[in-house]
């Protein structure tokens, strides 16, 4: 669609259900993944919430979106980053996260993880290649 | 400088397009470029002409449409985000069935490709909200 690649990243700071950033965050990745860009995703704060297994929203009437995390994979949507830091001053791990993977066709479609957990500091870097940040 | 502004806040409840507004204005007085203005989230109430702020206080949304028609910028508000929440124009009334439409002045609804393209084509994207 567009002969310029560019490094988009989406920072995901807010708490899934609350506020609507997060849903709507979504819908730009979705509609994003159509123009063919070097895409991540970074979830900090609060954000990391967002990837939290085992969802449920039946008593509070809210969209339970979580299971969209589970198709970025196909929409080759594949880096997911998960700041270490926030997971811990959350009280969570990794395990405490959806499995999300996506199939590598340049690898026999073997099954990949797309979270990377990384550090405040690794997470600044990544921040600092980007070209574009959408910040939600 | 070719700049594009994300608005992701509604008007008076909070002033993340005040803040947009103010770069934009001093972006343009200084010779760079906006190819465009997205607003998103509560940021399309932004482009609604039916607001009626008092009088001794600025009117936000008339500020935008007049600086878009003394620079011909590209005032876009998000569709799927102007769907729900009421900021309509004549294609979505007939669309969606409603009876009225409320889009400001030299604002325009499209979708969210609009602001993926603002970030491929404009070397800096500045987004304004919490």
């Amino acid at each position: 669609m567009s002969e310029t690649i560019k490094k988009f990243m989406y920072l995901n700071r807010r708490a899934p259900y609350g506020t609507i950033y997060a849903w709507e965050s979504l819908e730009v990745v979705l509609i994003g993944a159509a123009f063919d860009q070097d895409v991540s995703l970074a979830f900090i704060g609060d954000g990391v919430y967002q990837l939290l297994e085992g969802q449920d929203t039946s008593e509070s009437g809210m969209k339970n979106f979580s299971t969209t995390y589970k198709a970025l994979g196909d929409y080759d949507v594949t880096k997911l980053y998960v700041e270490k830091e926030s997971l811990e001053e959350r009280g969570l791990t990794l395990d405490d996260l959806m499995p999300l993977t996506w199939e590598d066709e340049d690898d026999d479609w073997a099954e990949k993880d797309s979270i990377r957990l990384v550090s405040r500091d690794e997470l600044a870097d990544v921040l600092d290649d980007q070209d574009i940040v959408y910040s939600f | 400088m070719k700049f594009a502004i994300q608005v992701n806040e509604g008007p008076y409840q909070h002033q993340a397009t005040d803040s947009a507004y103010q770069f934009a204005k001093a972006a343009l007085d200084a010779g760079h470029e906006i190819m465009r203005v997205f607003f998103y989230h509560d940021g399309v109430n932004n482009g609604t002409n039916l607001t009626t702020p008092p009088q001794d206080d600025r009117n936000i949304v008339n500020r935008w449409s007049e600086l878009g028609k003394a620079h011909d910028l590209d005032l876009v508000v998000c569709v799927a985000a102007a769907q729900r929440r009421g900021i309509v124009d004549e294609g979505e009334m007939q669309r969606n069935g409603k009876d009225a439409q409320n889009i400001a002045d030299g604002f325009r609804i499209s979708g969210l490709g609009q602001l993926i393209e603002a970030g491929i084509q404009s070397e800096r994207l500045v987004v304004f909200g919490d």
